[in-house]
């Protein structure tokens, strides 16, 4: 890259994507080739930057000048002022909600500040489908050192040290995962990739492939040289088009430059990649069920032990890490574990990354060490609520995590403290809700998904978690009864417990969770039939202020079941027994007179 | 019996189905891949051409059956024209994805999961695109829409119609 | 292996134990004498037959250290492991799960027809339910009924039995697990019905389902009124294992005989006469025994074109399975008719003729260990003008019902003899029942016929036993013959594709669909996962062998009588009409889905 006067990086990330910043890069392009100065600046489509709300995002090196939300049509002015004038566009430079002033150097801005990006380290800085730029920043080195002089018992001890734990969900310390693999025996063993991100509101998986896709091939080759695997399959979500076609285009270089496939480097090492497609079962994110579906099954799980580092994929030791878990692999290798392990806290090292999204300034993608407390996290990084509403909670994990409130702002992020207050870490989805979020609802949101994605095979994940969807419709619909929140209790108490994968163990945390931190809103939905967030309409009413109505009769006409009456220039009333709070009469009030009780 | 029942998949479309089946080595484990390349082509996977996949791959029709309905990705059903997706993520659902997906229905007066009878549209939900960032997302095709609000749905659908 | 041998010693309530590694909780705990309660699980011990998807949770355990309940079903034991089966926290969770199972059942046990008989009622029962705290929507789906089989799947649990049994044992593959979630219920591609499906109505699937959901198509009511009907003859034979299966059903121990009772109870029950399958059986091994000697024969001189093996074809899920599967293979099966349709044949000709009455007026009725007959009698190739020769196939279940349904105190009755001439039989007759007994019965009557010298001995044990597949080499005096012996369609597969690629070294070959052969049929009394009852089943049908005067068919002394008078002899053109059969190709392909 240091061939160029200038590197415009423009992020080629879906969420950017979908603003047309293909566009922009092409129209880059031509307006360097115009002026003829394509030779001396490079414009590279990178990976996600992490930073979405602010999409499209522009990066110029080396100056670090960091533009937001460009649009295909700013090409012109970018390239007249910036590459040519050398002065910055200011109205596309980040402008600080708090300080009311331009931000133009990335390293400055909030939400990079308290950044450490570790597994992101090349989204963003490289175009991933030119395998040189992922060399020319040490990709593939750790792969080399190894190869050439440790062990694979070297290998899995570094790991072991390092404290490295999984970051699909569960934690489980992955050196002591690849020693297991290691240990048992096999004429074939698999390496396996986890990329069927599921969590809706998560795109932590998908941002590394697009972003970075050689440091997890080049991960997986180190899995296969500690554990003695030749094969290595990722299991990808068929809805990840651009992931899919960032890894093809990653293993062809790979292999063209002698990185996977035979005789790796010259070292007697075979290893290689093949592609295997999820097609949208969020239980496949459970190892044995993501198995099964890569067998060409359904994908339901099996009962653990046995794991799959002792019996996988067609029965052979398999190792299932996730993508997140193998980011960090060849950084640990390169650093060395005393400098992973530095970063975090006790029992758990490192960094995590998380897609901070919501009712929230600064939705996006970024990583923070462990150890970062959720205020952090929201306020700092995150910027703080949108339109400057009250935070009301964070749901951590997915759809199997809790949703913490106010009180646990300040808990340092790691997996256990996480799982002490009643969520997880899960894969690291962070949804931030506010004060017009009922949380009874929010908890039946996230029972509508597993109640979906369950795959049916055992009884209380089957049936159980469509009753529990059932009682929570009940109690929006004001139709609840106290004995409703003992029997929620319980069920969900049994659900954990029975369940025969991490889905059904995991599906009943957001109502315990909910009961455990706003237990005042399901009291209130049963007792008072209210909804303090306004969101549940079955306990709402339209009501007509009287000193606001003058009686225009506009909402009368709208109402579809004539439950409005009222005189000409008289205040207008709605009747309640006929009132199918459709909403209709408040569009049509100019006069701010249909107010929702 | 047996006899009349007429198969009505052409000469080239089970000359497709046996080249992709041959292209995975005939083997099983590889079922779902067979299945993603056979939708693309036909645009869904009616019960004909999962019975050849059945024969082809030597396993029985009922198990292939299995694993369509297992995933949500597949479909028995044609698609639309122009297949419209609302995200109903997290991210979303906290940004109204509830009442952009309720002035779809509306508007197209169709349930999630239907086609228009004009074959035009059809409408579905999915599961995060990783498009957070433009909550609420909604994909029309390819097209993705992002920060729809209930009042942009006419606009969209204009652009379509 | 010295690991096999490896003991560990874990906590089960208040037992301590030591238990050989690989030992799952479940059968650790059942050796200190506590029962914990499964569902789904099910084992037939000795036939390598589980089903254990671990899906039901009723057996979950506490187990000290861990953050959930394990099912003891799938879990092994492991060495210093604290169990606790009966905790405040596993009997709640039990009992929460079992409401919620229930939940999505229909409460109709009072009029269900396995009520009484039921693995779910009786467990709810076990397991203390007195309220269903869990209600909500309920799954429900179209019935779906067969000539066999009944699919109520309203009344399925998800136990994955009969998933199991149609796919790894029998490898039909008639049933999946279809959709997912609230949803998922096992049923056949497309949920069509199962005629439109590769089902063999073996019945396997019925034999081991817990609840309703898959239950015979019952036919005693319309067997009660012909038996009311004055106008009408109607005749009754029964097939060789349900006399061995029968007494399950009065709670007589597993492999009593119940023989003499049972032709009293049919006497009783106003039948005209009682005939025993058996006969037709030493007829089968006459027509069958001559086939295969004349292809033997045949393939001995050097003949190219006769078609080796041959194979069995009295068991009609076998028939439909290689119809449905096999269509390039019709020409191997023996053309002979089973049993059932044999006599059926023979009763509404020669024995009609005997006793002067009209076709019309003569019904038969068969008491079968098997579902697949009910299909079986209502084929075309069996019926004459649309008159079957075998009226109704009722199963050992649906007897025994009608048994207590007409009042008949099963366990006072005196026991009673078949009437003649078609029901005197031989023993090579009743071990058709039991996997190995028809090739037995053929060896004993070929090698006769073949050598012309008398038998050197009766019992074959070499061809007898529960594996599924066996085989054994028969000395023909100096003529070694190789016969192989597969019972499940699993191992039936296994030999046709052998026989596809020309690799089948047998010159005959015994073919019975079910485990265990007919005593395990899919008619047969429940045996719930037990499958030492299978095992005593069988030992009776062998003590009926010994205890029989004659034991080789063609000794039998009507059957001489019936070619003299009738037949003439063994594949006369007479006995091809009335005693073979022809097969049909009925690969199953599937029309526009539209209409699911």
């Amino acid at each position: 890259m240091a061939d160029y006067k200038y590197d415009i990086l423009v992020c080629g990330g879906t969420g950017c994507r979908a603003t047309e910043s293909e566009l922009l890069v092409s129209n880059l392009k031509a307006e360097l080739k115009t002026l003829q100065l394509d030779s001396e600046v490079q414009v590279v489509s990178t990976g996600c930057f992490g930073f979405c709300e602010k999409g499209p995002i522009v990066k110029i090196m080396p100056d670090n000048t960091f533009y937001t939300q460009v649009n295909a049509s700013d090409a012109a002015e970018i390239v007249s002022e910036h590459i040519v004038k050398g002065r910055k566009v200011n109205r596309l430079l980040y402008l600080d909600p708090v300080e009311n002033k331009n931000v133009a150097d990335s390293k400055n801005m909030d939400f990079y500040k308290k950044q450490l990006r570790v597994a992101l380290r090349n989204c963003g800085f490289i175009n991933p489908e030119n395998i040189e730029e992922s060399i020319a920043r040490d990709g593939y080195s750790a792969l080399g050192t190894i190869l050439q002089s440790i062990t694979p018992e070297g290998v899995i001890d570094i790991l072991k040290k390092s404290g490295l734990r999984g970051r699909g969900g569960g934690g489980f310390p992955t050196g002591i995962k690849w020693e297991m693999a290691r240990k048992n025996n096999a004429d074939q063993k698999y390496v396996v990739c986890n990329a069927d991100e599921g969590d809706p509101g998560a795109f932590m998986d998908r941002s590394i492939l697009e972003g970075d896709p050689h440091s997890v091939l080049e991960a997986m080759a180190i899995c296969g040289y500690c554990i003695g695997a030749t094969k290595g399959l990722i299991y990808i979500r068929a809805e990840y088009p651009l992931a899919i076609k960032r890894l093809k285009v990653a293993i062809g270089q790979a292999r063209e430059y002698g990185l996977l496939g035979k005789n790796i480097l010259d070292f007697g090492f075979d290893f290689d990649v093949e592609l295997r497609y999820g097609a949208g079962a969020f239980v496949c994110g459970e190892e044995t069920s993501l198995i099964h579906s890569m067998e060409g099954k359904r994908g339901e799980p099996t009962v653990k032990p046995p794991f799959p580092a002792e019996s996988g994929f067609m029965n052979k030791p398999t190792i299932v890490n996730n993508v997140e878990t193998y980011a960090n692999i060849p950084v640990i290798i390169n650093k060395g574990a005393d400098w992973f392990a530095s970063i975090g806290t006790e029992k758990s090292k490192g960094t995590k990354v998380f897609a901070l999204a919501g009712k929230i300034n600064n939705v996006g993608l970024i990583e923070v060490p462990m150890g970062t407390t959720l205020r952090e996290v929201i306020f700092e990084i995150g910027g703080g609520i949108k339109n400057g509403k009250k935070f009301k909670a964070v749901q951590t994990g997915g759809p199997s995590g809790g949703c913490l409130t106010e009180k646990h702002l300040d808990i340092p992020i790691d997996f256990d403290n996480l799982i002490a207050a009643g969520s997880m870490m899960g894969s690291g989805g962070m949804i931030v809700m506010d004060e017009d979020d009922c949380m009874v609802s929010m908890a039946k949101f996230f029972l509508e998904f597993t109640v979906e994605e369950s795959c049916g095979k055992c009884a209380p994940c089957r049936i159980g978690n469509k009753r529990l969807f059932e009682i929570l419709t009940k109690i929006t619909d004001g139709k609840g009864v106290k004995q409703d929140l003992t029997d929620l209790r319980n069920l969900c108490n049994v659900i954990k417990d029975t369940s025969l994968c991490g889905l059904g163990q995991t599906s009943p945390n957001p109502i315990l969770s909910t009961m455990e931190n706003f237990w005042h809103e399901y009291v209130d939905h049963i007792e008072n039939h209210k909804c303090e967030a306004a969101h549940c309409r079955a306990l709402m009413k339209y009501e007509i202020d009287e000193e606001n109505c003058i009686g225009c009769t506009a909402c009368a006409r709208a109402c579809p079941v004539a439950a409005i009456t009222g005189s000409k220039k008289m205040p207008h009333i709605i009747n309640q027994a006929i009132c199918i709070k459709c909403g209709a009469c408040m569009e049509k009030c100019k006069f701010n007179a249909v107010i929702l009780k | 019996m047996a006899d009349n029942i007429t198969i009505k998949l052409k000469k080239e479309d089970n000359e497709f189905i046996e080249k992709v089946c041959a292209s995975f080595n005939y083997s099983k484990t590889e079922l779902i891949n067979v299945l993603h390349q056979v939708q693309e082509h036909f645009g869904y996977l009616p019960a004909e051409v999962q019975e050849k996949i059945a024969s082809e791959l030597k396993m029985s029709v009922a198990k292939v059956f299995g694993v369509v309905t297992f995933y949500s990705f597949f479909t028995m059903l044609p698609k639309g024209e122009f297949p419209i997706s609302i995200c109903t993520g997290t991210a979303c659902y906290v940004r109204g994805a509830e009442k952009v997906l309720d002035e779809f229905r509306k508007q197209l007066n169709i349930e999630v999961g239907q086609t228009t009878p004009d074959g035009k549209f059809s409408l579905g939900c999915l599961r995060c695109v990783g498009a957070c960032g433009l909550a609420p997302v909604v994909m029309v095709g390819e097209k993705t829409f992002g920060r729809v609000s209930a009042d942009k749905v006419e606009e969209i659908l204009a652009e379509f119609r | 292996m010295a690991e096999n041998k490896e003991m560990i010693s874990l906590t089960i309530d208040k037992h301590q134990l030591e238990v050989p590694k690989g030992t799952t909780v479940l059968d650790a705990a059942k050796l200190v004498g506590i029962d914990i309660p499964t569902l789904c699980h099910m084992k037939l011990h000795n036939m390598g037959i589980e089903n254990k998807p671990a899906g039901c949770r009723i057996c979950v355990v506490e187990v000290q250290g861990r953050r959930n309940l394990a099912p003891s079903c799938a879990t092994e034991a492991t060495d210093g492991m604290v169990i606790k089966t009966n905790s405040m926290r596993v009997l709640n969770a039990r009992q929460t799960v079992m409401e919620l199972i229930l939940s999505d059942h229909p409460a109709d046990c009072l009029t269900c027809v396995k009520s009484g008989d039921c693995e779910l009622q009786s467990m709810a029962h076990r397991l203390g339910v007195r309220e269903i705290r869990y209600q909500g929507e309920q799954s429900c789906y179209r019935e779906d009924f067969s000539p066999s089989i009944i699919r109520d799947m309203d009344k399925c649990i998800m136990c994955r039995r009969c998933e199991m049994m149609c796919n790894e044992v029998q490898t039909v593959g008639a049933l999946s697990g279809v959709h997912r979630g609230f949803n998922a219920v096992v049923s056949p591609a497309f949920e069509m019905d199962l005629v439109n499906s590769v089902c063999t109505y073996c019945g396997q699937c019925v034999a081991v389902c817990p609840t309703g959901a898959l239950t015979e198509v019952n036919h005693t009511n319309e067997v009660i009124k012909l038996l009311a009907d004055p106008t009408k003859t109607v005749i009754v034979q029964t097939a060789p294992a349900v006399r061995a299966a029968l007494g399950e059903e009065f709670d007589k121990e597993p492999g009593t005989l119940v023989t003499g009772k049972m032709v009293a109870a049919l006497r009783e029950l106003g039948f005209d006469y009682v005939f025993d399958t058996d006969f037709a059986a030493d007829l089968t091994i006459m027509e069958e025994g001559t086939e295969l000697l004349g292809r033997l024969n045949k393939y001995l001189s050097g003949d190219k074109e006769v078609k080796m093996p041959i194979l069995t074809s009295c068991c009609p899920a076998w028939v439909n399975f290689f119809e449905k599967q096999f269509p390039d293979l019709l020409d191997i099966p023996s053309t002979a008719r089973s049993p059932q349709q044999m006599f059926g044949s023979i009763a509404k000709t020669y024995f009609a003729d005997k006793i002067g009455v009209k076709r019309e007026d003569l019904i038969v009725v068969s008491i079968m260990p098997c579902l697949a007959k009910k299909y079986e009698c209502q084929r075309d190739e069996f019926k004459v003008d649309g008159d079957p020769d075998v009226n109704f196939a009722l199963s050992t279940r649906e007897l025994a019902a009608l048994i207590k349904h007409a009042n008949i105190d099963f366990d006072s009755l005196h026991e009673e003899d078949f009437d003649r001439p078609l029901g005197e039989s031989s023993g090579a007759g009743v071990i058709f029942g039991a996997t190995g007994g028809v090739i037995e019965a053929a060896v004993r009557t070929a090698y006769e016929l073949h050598t012309g010298k008398p038998l050197p001995k009766l019992d074959y044990t070499e061809l007898r036993g529960l594996e599924g597949f066996r085989q054994a080499v028969i000395d023909f005096d100096g003529t070694p013959i190789s016969i192989g012996i597969a019972h499940g369609l699993g191992n039936a597969r296994k030999l046709l594709e052998c026989i596809r690629e020309n690799k089948c070294v047998y010159h005959a070959i015994e073919i019975m669909s079910c485990p265990g052969g007919c005593i395990g049929g899919g008619g047969q009394p429940l045996h719930h996962g037990h499958s030492e009852i299978l095992k005593a089943r069988m030992e009776a049908i062998y003590r009926e062998d010994a205890g029989k005067p004659i034991r080789k068919s063609h000794e039998n002394p009507y059957i001489t009588k019936l070619y003299e008078e009738f037949l003439g002899a063994p594949l006369s053109k007479k006995a091809h009409h009335l005693l073979h059969t022809n097969y049909f190709d009925r690969k199953i392909k599937f029309e526009d889905s539209k209409e699911c």
